[in-house]
């Protein structure tokens, strides 16, 4: 939008209404980033010609041949030309939120870093250690289109005038880890990387760095630590990574797809990212759908789109019909549950969600239908935390073990009634009192199930207090 | 004798109707974090990196800024671990001494991370995903059908050194539930009937192929596609007239 019209009605002198219309620049405008009022009302389904990952399912050709034939690395030394501002204005405008799962504004993000050098190097580390059950967006896009992270990266770097990025992906994608590894020579020997990278005069290497299976590493401090050959347990901020990063340099650590999406942005331009979604929840988003569905799947969507829609048109329908529905998990396991009636209407974005009481997450659908044990569904995402949880924070060491503990009593009902109430509390107390927030991850979840699933909580209490009471008499 | 004296505590207090707040035990981890001398795991085995290896480690060095080679230490020691199949204490040793640290900083790494066996583990590694996506999709059904086939438990090496069996958390391929991973290869969207194959073929020397077994490729849905049905645009497809 590049003139924003504004209209004063006034009477004339003959008492007709006449409207005088005033044309700003957008010099004057509001600076970029600014969210567009919003017009559209009808999200999804996106057209083909409109998806960023062309190559989602691995059909044709991953290797620099094939992406340059698919549009990566068109025009990139234009791009970097252009210079640092000019891309991180371009990403604002996108409205491009981080899809790690807390949606941090990605063009402020990289804003921090782009500030005049102390004479330490700078970093991009590149978070590719996907672990949050649910989530596998990212490993499709490692091995099936990992030249458009390899550009991603060097794009974001020259926004943040960046030395190198080093990209951490999970011990366990080996085979994603070595295709990854493949692109990277591809672009060093074609001298898309390296020193003059893309004949733009600026130099940048970008390492590959296989982690050794921790959940923990996801978190950005955590995989800090972890790049520099130690444990991975999170650090406190302040400092933020932005001054005290990897290695003691300032650093910004970013999720795969918000990288990877960058390069289509810059060359379609962000008003076209800005065009998909509602206005603040803009793009287009990768979906995995799992768990009771005809047909699981990753697909990419328009951001926005319903959470019903998303299902029947991609993933076939719920396992026995949309009424045999129970609950939702709509972000990863850290986010809380929604049953079948809010599932009806709720729109696949981050205010939406947030309304909603859970949260967008990574937008990983995990799908219930009632055959479900729900409370043994949950208890099982309680023990992967108990696996996970590094150990640092009493809160999250002790206060998961004793959630997991007692969730898994209420899988079989043997507990009383009040302390449904004892494990809510628990839950708050574990929740905001740890250094990183796998805590709350654990904490949401139980707190979902006890917000929407109370009546089925206190039913298997009292059945099994029955049962029981019949075996003593 | 701790653990001994904590039950009959625990076991008054419960007669008496006191129930204690801390409860947890002192053990976190899957595996036992102390080191203990075996005759197949010691500080006297000698331990070197092949001559292959020692490139590879130098290229791995090479990576790191100077002053900060202490990045190298998990690819190192997976390479160590590759090398040997499993993680002894001689390896974690040499790896101290390649990066000039204490030994002490290699055991809390490698203690850490559930990737590095510490244990002498078969020349398959088997490891299950349970967590909530697979269970939805039937995970138990395809953990039980292994441990059967195997007679193995969870952590368990069989007495050939040909399987080790793992019951691991989420290992990020829950669209193509259930799924387990042997060595560095997903099996993906298996079925008992799959899993058995997977097992009888390796147990004759054979490798199954890796990937889905339903009949798709990758993580698109089964059968019709929903979206990128046609090739997908040239480059310079929409691109800005700016640029």
């Amino acid at each position: 939008m590049a003139n924003r019209i504004f209209s004063k009605i006034t009477l004339s002198k003959n008492g007709y209404p006449t409207i005088s219309l005033t044309l700003r620049s957008l010099s004057a405008g509001p600076p970029p980033g600014t969210p567009p009022p919003q017009t559209k009302i009808k999200f999804g389904p996106l057209a083909d010609e409109d998806r960023i990952f062309t190559n989602l399912y691995g059909k044709h050709d991953w290797r620099l041949k094939g992406a340059i034939k698919r549009g990566d690395w068109y025009k990139t030394k234009e791009i970097l030309l252009k210079g640092a501002d000019w891309i991180i204005n371009e990403v604002k405008t996108s409205g491009l939120r981080g899809r790690g799962g807390a949606g941090f504004p990605s063009g402020m993000k990289w804003s921090f870093m782009n500030k005049p050098s102390d004479g330490r190097p700078k970093y991009l580390v590149v978070n590719a250690d996907e672990g949050e059950p649910g989530t596998c967006k990212d490993r499709e896009i490692m091995r099936h289109d990992p030249h458009k992270l390899v550009e991603g990266c060097l794009i974001a770097g020259k926004a943040m005038g960046a030395k190198a990025a080093y990209i951490y992906i999970r011990g366990e994608f080996y085979n994603e880890a070595s295709n990854m590894q493949v692109a990277i020579a591809e672009a060093y020997q074609a001298g898309l990387l390296g020193k003059n990278a893309c004949n733009s005069g600026f130099d940048f290497d970008v390492f590959m760095h296989r982690g050794a299976g921790a959940y923990i590493c996801g978190e950005e401090t955590a995989l800090i630590e972890s790049i520099e050959g130690k444990q991975g347990k999170p650090r406190l901020k302040p400092p933020f990574p932005a001054d005290v990063g990897v290695f003691g340099c300032p650093t910004t650590v970013t999720n795969v797809e918000t990288v990877a999406v960058a390069p289509t942005i810059l060359r379609r331009g962000g008003a076209w990212f800005a065009s998909f979604g509602r206005t603040r929840n803009s793009g287009t988003k990768l979906f995995n759908i799992s768990g009771h569905v005809n047909r699981p799947c990753t697909v990419e969507e328009e951001m926005s789109i319903p959470l019903k829609e998303l299902i029947e048109i991609h993933a076939g329908g719920i396992v026995g019909g949309w009424d045999n529905l129970l609950a939702i998990i709509p972000g990863g396991s850290s986010t809380p549950l929604i049953p079948k009636k809010v599932c009806e209407d709720v729109l696949m974005d981050f205010d939406g969600l947030v309304a909603a009481q859970t949260s967008l997450g990574t937008a990983a659908v995990i799908v219930m239908n009632k055959q479900t044990d729900i409370v043994k569904a949950i208890a099982r995402l309680l023990m992967f935390y108990k696996h996970e949880s590094c150990g640092q924070c009493t809160p999250c060491r002790e206060g998961v073990h004793w959630m997991n503990k007692i969730i898994y009593r209420f899988v079989d009902g043997n507990a009383k009634i009040e302390e449904i109430d004892m494990l809510w509390e628990i839950s708050k107390q574990v929740e905001g009192h740890s250094i990183c927030a796998l805590a709350d991850g654990a904490a949401w979840p139980i707190q979902g199930l006890i917000r929407h699933f109370r009546p089925e909580l206190e039913c298997r209490m009292r059945k099994f207090a029955e049962v029981q009471q019949r075996a003593s008499c | 004798m701790l653990p001994t004296l904590r039950t009959v505590a625990n076991g008054l207090r419960r007669s008496l109707g006191l129930r204690s707040l801390q409860t947890t035990s002192t053990l976190q981890s899957d595996n036992l974090f102390v080191h203990r001398d075996t005759p197949e795991d010691n500080p006297d085995i000698p331990f070197q990196f092949t001559t292959e290896n020692k490139k590879r480690a130098d290229a791995i060095l090479a990576i790191y800024p100077e002053g900060h080679k202490r990045a190298a230490m998990l690819p190192l020691l997976d390479l160590a671990q590759r090398q040997h199949g499993w993680l002894p204490i001689s390896a974690m040793h040499h790896v101290a001494d390649i990066l000039g640290l204490p030994k002490m900083r290699v055991y809390e790494v490698a203690t850490f991370y559930t990737m590095f066996m510490r244990k002498p583990t078969g020349k398959y590694h088997v490891q299950v995903c349970t967590t909530t996506p697979c269970w939805l999709r039937g995970s138990d059904e395809i953990w039980n059908t292994i441990r059967e086939n195997l007679k193995l438990e969870n952590g368990e090496t069989s007495k050939d050194m040909m399987f080790t069996l793992s019951e691991v958390e989420c290992l990020g391929a829950c669209v193509n539930a259930p799924m387990v991973q042997i060595n560095d290869d997903y099996y993906e969207d298996l079925t008992v009937e799959d899993t058995v194959e997977i097992l009888c073929d390796l147990k004759e020397g054979r490798k199954p192929k890796p990937g889905p077994r339903n009949g798709r490729f990758a993580a698109e849905p089964i059968g019709e596609p929903t979206s990128l049905k046609g090739e997908p645009p040239a480059a310079g497809f929409g691109v800005r007239p700016d640029l």
